[in-house]
């Protein structure tokens, strides 16, 4: 059981990077990577928001949106899974929204760490691409839990990493048309390359 | 030549009609002599060290495992000849029966002529590639030719298997040098490294040519996988230690002898160019998880079977952390995150060859994973120290 969690977490951090592999979350990823610093709090912030929204959304599949899911109310043959999309939106906007205000009332201290980046979050669609994969590979609530937690610190690794290399490139001397998001895209790709390292690893 | 130089000069300088050629000219110039320009002022650098010196140093400490390839992809070849009777055909054995030189594998002439057979070609081809890109670059974007492409073309062909078509090698490199060098300003300013990263390319490029099992001979249809291969396939091991060592195994072409790699990291770490820091810890990392490996133990798995001794000399692991995870430029800058790169390195070097069936050798991606997670470590390194002289003045 245990294990198979860990295997889980791993795949989803490393093997399946979801920055990395599947290219998601790309907006955030190459805007706010210029420093270590905000990449970081943004890493930490999808990390908090993907680890309650992908099981919130696989709550929500189980007893609501899938085929037969409503037969605790009586309605055993209704299929409500097309709807599965604009829900896992509201989802996220609305946990986004709470979250915020919890965090200002209660962990000022945190809430000004993430700043802006919570709201942004919001529209990354690493997120919702956490919440799709979870819905597409049929995971129970325990497993939506860890993969939501394994693939924001993926994606908060990749992010990190990124601002690392863009760090260093302030000594780059890199052609004018390819400056900011074009070398970022390069920087991006060659980084995907690197993580093909862990492509191919069965757990 | 001074003289002739010095006559010509007055052409590149600003100015001059051959303004655009000056990278060309400089790089000749300050190849065969020591540049006259010195630091004015108040300081003053006393080392005569520089870029051309250290790679020319790098190169030195290259020659051995030249001297290997050569001989060694000679022998595997010569050897495979003996073996099946085979009777190779094509403009390389053409000019080898011009020159009448024959396939005896106990004849070290004869090995060595086969070896550069397969060898220069690739050289040749490397060298114009990457010179051509440098010297474009250098005069599109008005900066020096950095000597650096005459490392990265010797290094590329030298982690090359022999049978590799020359073009997929060149496409490769152009991608590698390109993107992962030029883009980002020349030599010195790449995240990666280019031969490594051209290697990568062409690795996953051109899977039939960079993967398998009948690539590691120069012989057409003749099979054989690299003992490191073969042990992930579960075969028996048909090599002794020594000659792993030594470096007569199949592999590529540069990366087989261990021997040959512990010269040059001699070189590289008396000269100050290779960092010892991260060669000893990448070697601990490797012998640490292959132990661990080891000791754990697997039924379906043969390459936990492979004693951790073993990993060392088996497969690029040497070349690779000795030449390229030392770059300097690609690597981590700090001290104290060079041991936390090489372990990096090491480990994953481990993981991969042991837990990951895609491929048999990691090094070469286990560098570059490093290489892009360098600067968070050197991140991550500096932000302690902050915070350890923070609280040491504090208290």
């Amino acid at each position: 059981m245990l294990e198979a969690y860990l295997a889980l977490f791993i795949k989803a951090v490393f093997i399946e990077n979801i920055a990395l592999t599947f290219f998601l979350g790309m907006c955030t990823f190459i805007a706010v990577s210029k420093t270590v610093e905000t990449a970081f709090g943004l890493g930490i912030a999808v990390v908090v928001v993907q680890t309650i929204t992908v099981p919130v959304n696989n709550l929500i599949f189980a007893y609501v949106l899938k085929d037969g899911a409503l037969s605790w109310a009586g309605l055993g043959n209704v299929d409500l899974t097309f709807i599965g999309l604009v829900t896992y939106i509201g989802v996220i906007a609305a946990i986004v929204q709470i979250l915020e205000m919890a965090l200002d009332k209660y962990v000022p201290a945190l809430y000004n760490a993430l700043g802006i980046f919570l709201p942004l979050i919001t529209v990354n669609c690493a997120i919702l691409g956490g919440s799709l994969f979870m819905v597409q590979r049929e995971y129970n609530f325990g497993e939506s839990v860890v993969y939501g937690m394994g693939s924001g610190v993926g994606w908060a690794l990749a992010i990190v990493a990124l601002a690392g290399l863009r760090e260093k490139m302030k000594y780059a001397s890199v052609p004018k048309g390819l400056d900011g998001a074009g070398i970022t895209f390069i920087v991006a790709g060659i980084m995907a390359i690197a993580f093909m390292l862990f492509s191919g690893i069965q757990l | 030549m001074k003289a002739f130089l010095n006559k010509h000069a007055k052409h590149f300088k600003k100015g001059g009609k051959l303004e655009r050629w000056y990278p060309a000219f400089e790089m000749v110039d300050t190849f065969i002599y020591t540049p006259l320009e010195k630091t004015h002022g108040k300081t003053h650098v006393r080392d005569g060290i520089e870029l051309k010196r250290i790679m020319t140093t790098v190169v030195i400490a290259l020659l051995p495992c030249l001297v290997m390839a050569l001989y060694n992809t000679g022998l595997q070849a010569n050897n495979a000849i003996a073996a099946t009777g085979a009777n190779p055909e094509g403009w390389r054995h053409a000019i080898m029966a011009m020159l009448g030189v024959g396939y005896d594998p106990h004849s070290i002439y004869d090995n060595f002529i086969h070896g550069g057979m397969y060898f220069f070609p690739l050289y040749i081809a490397t060298m114009i590639v990457g010179g051509t890109w440098e010297v474009l670059f250098a005069i599109v974007r008005k900066h020096e030719i950095g000597e650096a492409f005459l490392v990265t073309s010797l290094l590329y062909p030298l982690i090359l298997p022999p049978t590799v078509p020359i073009w997929q090698a060149m496409v490769a490199l152009s991608i590698g040098l390109v993107f992962g060098k030029e883009l980002f300003g020349g030599t010195g300013r790449n995240l990666v490294n280019p031969a490594l990263f051209s290697r990568a390319i062409l690795f996953f490029s051109y899977p039939a040519a960079a993967t398998g099992d009948s690539i590691w001979i120069a012989l057409d249809g003749f099979s054989q996988a690299t003992p490191l291969g073969g042990q992930a396939l579960g075969l028996e091991m048909n090599v002794t230690f020594i000659d792993a060592f030594l470096g007569f195994i199949p592999g590529s072409m540069g990366e087989t002898s261990t021997l040959a790699c512990l010269f040059g990291a001699f070189v590289l770490i008396v000269t100050g160019i290779g960092s010892w820091r991260i060669i000893l810890s990448s070697v601990a990392g490797l012998l640490i998880f292959t132990g661990l490996f080891y000791i754990a133990g697997s039924d379906t798995n043969p390459m936990f079977q492979l004693a951790p001794h073993w990993h060392l000399v088996l497969g690029g692991f040497a070349f690779a952390i000795v030449f390229m995870a030392t770059d300097p430029v690609s690597a981590t800058y700090t001290n104290r995150g060079k041991y936390y790169y090489g372990f990096l390195i090491g480990a994953l070097t481990a993981l991969v060859r042991v837990v990951n069936p895609a491929y048999p050798e990691g090094a070469m991606l286990a560098i570059l994973f490093a290489n892009i997670m360098a600067p968070l470590i050197d991140y991550l390194v500096i932000r302690a120290n902050i915070k350890r002289r923070g609280v040491r003045s504090a208290a």
